[in-house]
């Protein structure tokens, strides 16, 4: 019986085997949200791998949640661009290494074990600042520059 | 000729130098549990430190970093959409193991259950299990240890209906002890495999 529960419970989430090149997963997707990859413009939902140098795309109806292998999370709000620029995570030491920027738009941050391990090894980039994050939540906006 | 056509590629790449940003706003919060970490922002060599609960530092048409203290109310409009779609928090369980082997603890069982709970209320479920040591054996023992651990857990979720690749193990070997000890001690509660469901 409890085998038949957890199978219906994960129907959901595609069985797809993790890559080795996968850095995290979309939990949250809302709205019109694209990820681009290698050039192409990919429809994001919950459940979907996210790689680095992946770009999460979100419309002005959209909006998106991704946990990574370190228990960082990041969530955009509508009309956002972000980029995951480099991430390294070696999950039996802890160490590694996260770069993600924020080109416009809203961003929440929740810092994982990579932060844990080696406080400022996360950097969250805008188009004005760079910022050292040292375990920690906090948000970002950037506005688009007036023409 | 030359020197004015030369001339003009210079002000022209002047002019698309000046750069055009638009205003940004960072604010730093409390986590769940009420800590506040810290985050560190620099610009153009100028660095300001957002250590308080909702302390925010502004660029404003590229000035330097303005400290600036908001409200809780402000942040949750402000940044309403991105709050929202922060995923569930990763939750973890604990199983434990008998000295030296991958056999679980009778106890240890019925924490599945709770797994299988949890794991019904997340949308896009995946689980990540973590194997720890005690300090009794070498580090590259404990770390094959820790691995074979998770492995077994990991057998154990598939078994009860999990899909594998829905599944990844990982080994700290001892150094992450729930229980600080010296080298060489026994300790069953650092023998224990952390369930991570995220």
């Amino acid at each position: 019986m409890r085998h038949i529960a957890a199978a219906a419970v994960l129907a959901l989430a595609v069985a797809a085997p993790a890559q080795a090149n996968d850095v995290g997963e979309i939990k949250v997707a809302k709205g019109t949200v694209h990820v681009e990859r290698d050039g192409k413009r990919l429809p994001a939902s919950a459940g979907m791998p996210i790689r680095q140098s992946d770009t999460l795309v979100t419309g002005p109806d959209g909006s998106a949640g991704v946990t990574f292998s370190d228990n960082s999370m990041l969530s955009a709000g509508p009309n956002s661009v972000l980029v995951v620029d480099h991430y390294t995570f070696d999950s039996t030491t802890h160490a590694g290494k996260f770069d993600a920027s924020l080109k416009k738009g809203s961003l929440a941050v929740v810092s994982g074990k990579i932060v844990k391990q080696s406080p400022g090894a996360m950097r969250v980039r805008t188009p004005a600042a760079i910022m050292g994050v040292r375990g920690t939540e906090f948000v970002v906006q950037v506005d688009e520059p007036a023409k | 000729m030359g020197a004015l056509i030369v001339a003009l590629i210079g002000a022209l790449m002047i002019i698309a130098s000046i750069e055009r940003v638009g205003n940004e706003l960072v604010v730093v919060l409390p986590s769940a549990d009420g800590h506040v970490g810290m985050v560190v922002v620099e610009r153009k060599g100028e660095r300001a430190v957002l250590n308080q609960a909702y302390a925010a530092s502004r660029i404003v048409d590229g000035s330097p970093p303005q400290a600036q203290q908001l409200s809780i109310a402000d942040v949750r409009s402000e940044f309403a959409g991105a709050l929202a779609a922060l995923p569930e928090r990763p939750k973890s369980f604990l199983v434990y193991f008998q000295e030296g082997t991958d056999e679980l603890t009778a106890e240890s069982s019925v924490e599945f259950e709770k797994i299988l709970v949890e794991l019904r209320e997340r949308a896009a479920p995946d689980v990540v299990v973590i194997g720890h040591t005690d300090r009794l054996a070498a580090d590259d023992y404990n770390d094959r240890l820790s691995l074979q651990r998770a492995q077994r857990v990991g057998q154990e979720l598939t078994r009860l209906g999990i899909p594998p690749g829905r599944i990844q193990a990982a080994g700290r070997g001892e150094r992450e002890p729930l229980i600080p000890t010296a080298d060489g001690v026994a300790e069953p509660r650092n023998r224990r495999v952390e369930i991570n469901v995220r």
